[in-house]
């Protein structure tokens, strides 16, 4: 039992346990909240796997402005008590949870009969998790891709502002 | 150069389970927001998946491919939560069964 076991424990687990909170709470503020703790978890699993730019990307996009967004439009909706909780789970939802747990032990499977015993990590030269080696590719070979998720994002915020307007002119 | 030790397996078994508690939540749920958050952790799921194999065969595509879906899903976000507020402001109501203009 070693340092990186004991880590990757706790912070599955949690991030297990937030997810559930996520979708289990009546009220969707505090399903927002066990959100934020769900991307800090999962930061912090990047960061065991040493992908260092993944994790302050996840804590930068997720965690800063995709959360902001979402509890912002909560408070723009000003939902009701009535209306914010919703009524008691019926037994038509006991098919969504059969659907998705079938899927869930399929591909966990598949996963576990990927190799007869587990396969540890490759020890190679991990200077391709870099910011530098990351920005070089993605100014290089991945340059068209780049611009188009920025044309893709121009077109979301014009989008986004269109549809939330009241009256258009 | 310090290295996980821990079994590749556990992380695509993590990412799995992660996965199927955001599917059951867009099953189930009947909240447009949280239905969006759930969408948020299938998505988050599957990066988990591309960080780990990318570490594993020592090649940067799989983080770039990670932070392509990080924008799609900014851009994802913005756009469904304006839907949302359009939705609120015709119908007063966030929650997708109640909201059958379409079905005859």
């Amino acid at each position: 039992m070693n340092i990186s076991y004991f880590f990757f424990i706790i912070l599955s687990v949690l991030a297990v346990a937030s997810a559930i909170v996520t979708i289990s709470t009546k009220h969707p503020i505090r399903s927002a909240i066990a959100l934020v703790v769900h991307f800090f978890m999962l930061a912090g699993l990047y960061l065991t796997l040493n992908a260092q730019f993944v994790a302050v990307m996840q804590i930068l996009v997720y965690a800063g402005a995709i959360m902001v967004l979402v509890v912002f439009v909560i408070m723009l909706l000003n939902l009701s008590k009535d209306q914010s909780f919703e009524k008691k789970i019926t037994f038509n939802n006991f098919g969504g949870i059969v659907l998705a747990g079938t899927f869930g032990l399929a591909v966990i499977y598949a996963f576990i009969n990927l190799h007869p015993e587990p396969t540890s990590f490759p020890s190679h030269n991990l200077n391709f998790t870099t910011v530098q080696v990351i920005g070089r590719s993605l100014f290089t070979n991945y340059i068209v891709q780049f611009e188009a998720i920025g044309l893709l994002l121009t077109a979301a915020i014009i989008g986004a502002v269109l549809l939330a307007k009241r009256k258009l002119m | 150069m310090l290295i996980t030790n821990i079994p590749l397996e556990f992380y695509l078994v993590l990412s799995a389970i992660l996965f199927v508690i955001g599917a059951v939540g867009v099953l189930t749920r009947r909240n447009a927001i949280i239905i969006f958050m759930s969408i948020e952790i299938m998505l988050n799921s599957v990066n988990l998946t591309f960080v780990s194999f990318s570490i594993y065969f020592g090649d940067t595509l799989g983080q770039l491919f990670v932070f392509f879906v990080m924008a799609i899903a900014a851009a994802e976000a913005a756009i469904g939560l304006a839907i949302v507020l359009a939705l609120y402001r015709l119908k007063q109501t966030v929650f997708v069964d109640e909201v059958n203009l379409l079905k005859w």
